[in-house]
């Protein structure tokens, strides 16, 4: 199972990019665990500084902004590569 | 050539709602309309060209870039890039963790903070084209002046002393490089996400901005203008800085303001300041930034500011 992380302190667009993710892997019919990491110093350990940031299995894939519902279906995805 | 956006502003105005155009609410609905039409088309024009070229920079790349400079490279650079960096004011804590974590002198940081929030190009471009591009150059260069003084002036109150310890302690891991999609088609989607992204951040404010200009477009009296805001008034200078700091906007949001400010008369120096004091000194911001540094340097920050937007105030009175 795929384990994503939302960056952000609680913003909107934090809200809503969790909300993307979550509709792209009930789209896609993947489970997926879904976690918001909200602890200053937990994100700045991932080196992103403009929040929101996505992290899939570990890795961080994007920062600074709500993605698309595009690249949220690449992440669900199963091993995209 | 005519002015679309004005002949649509007419048309809504006066021809289907049926204002008068010499009655205060005509005037006022028609800047309304022409400003919203305007703005926005260009706001959509100008963020998507430069996500197709990629200009927009991040704050993690600043960061890259100025990091274990020497002081004056540094400072250049946080000025330069703050400019192009259209950054939230909800990633002011991490952005200054990160810069303090990175080694950069604070006063640096300030530098970027300065520069940031008062000048990036999407308000550079809206700014040439609806106040002119001698405005705008006007505006530009002032901010970048207060920006690179600014943070010179708090290094010398050694600001170190009031950031929070906490601070000092975050460890911030390597960003993995995101490559970025470079094919038109990556570009397209990037630019197009990047249109939505900051549209949906600044809307308000622009909305907000382009109402209150139409109301003073409106209604107040230009004979009261001239008389209480026009040249040779000294005491609007800090006014207009005392009545922007607890106001807020984004840039872009206090183009129309400044827009119908100017179209009544006021002072360009008067202008220009209570832009400067309403989109680079806010409450919230300050409110924001309290997380990482103490009160004292906060109150300095704003002082210093609110300093040099007077000077530059006054000194474009006195050579326009």
């Amino acid at each position: 199972m795929k384990q994503i992380k939302v960056l952000g302190s609680g913003c909107r667009n934090c809200e809503i990019t969790a909300k993307v993710i979550n509709q792209a892997a009930a789209e896609a019919g993947v489970e997926i665990e879904l976690e918001k990491v909200t602890d200053i110093a937990a994100i700045m350990g991932y080196g992103v500084i403009s929040t929101p940031g996505v992290v899939v299995d570990g890795v961080v894939v994007h920062s600074g902004g709500v993605p698309g519902p595009a690249q949220a279906r690449d992440w669900v995805r199963e091993s995209p590569g | 050539m005519p002015d679309p956006f004005a002949w649509l502003g007419d048309l809504i105005a006066y021809s289907l709602i049926g204002l008068r155009p010499d009655s205060a609410a005509g005037t006022a609905l028609q800047f309304f309309v022409m400003d919203v039409a305007k703005i926005f088309a260009l706001l959509v024009i100008i963020i998507y060209l430069m996500g197709l070229l990629r200009a927009l920079v991040s704050p993690e790349r600043v960061r890259e870039f100025v990091r274990g400079r020497p002081d004056w490279q540094a400072r250049g650079m946080a000025v330069g890039l703050g400019a192009m960096t259209p950054f939230c004011s909800c990633s002011s804590v991490p952005l200054f963790i990160g810069f303090v974590e990175a080694g950069i002198p604070l006063g640096v940081t300030f530098s970027f903070l300065i520069a940031s929030p008062m000048i990036n190009e999407v308000a550079a471009v809206l700014l040439i084209g609806i106040l002119g591009w001698k405005l705008a150059l006007l505006y530009i260069a002032a901010g970048l002046i207060v920006a690179w003084f600014g943070g010179i002036i708090m290094q010398g109150f050694k600001p170190e002393r009031w950031v929070e310890d906490y601070v000092w302690k975050i460890h911030m891991g390597d960003a993995a490089a995101q490559r970025p999609d470079t094919s038109l088609r990556g570009r397209h989607r990037f630019a197009v996400a990047e249109v939505r992204e900051i549209l949906r951040r600044i809307w308000m404010w622009v909305f907000i901005g382009i109402g209150v200009g139409a109301l003073f477009h409106g209604f107040v009296p230009e004979q009261w203008v001239v008389e209480n805001l026009g040249d040779g008034q000294w005491l609007a200078v800090p006014g207009a800085v005392l009545v922007g700091i607890p106001l807020y906007s984004n840039a872009t949001g206090v183009i129309p303001v400044a827009e119908a400010m100017l179209g009544k008369g006021v002072a360009v120096g008067t202008v220009l300041a209570l832009m400067m004091s309403i989109a680079a000194l806010s409450v919230p911001e300050m409110l924001i930034l309290r997380k990482v540094i103490r009160w004292h340097a906060l109150a300095l920050f704003a002082g210093v500011l609110g300093v040099s937007f007077v000077m530059v105030g006054w000194t474009f009175n006195v050579i326009t």
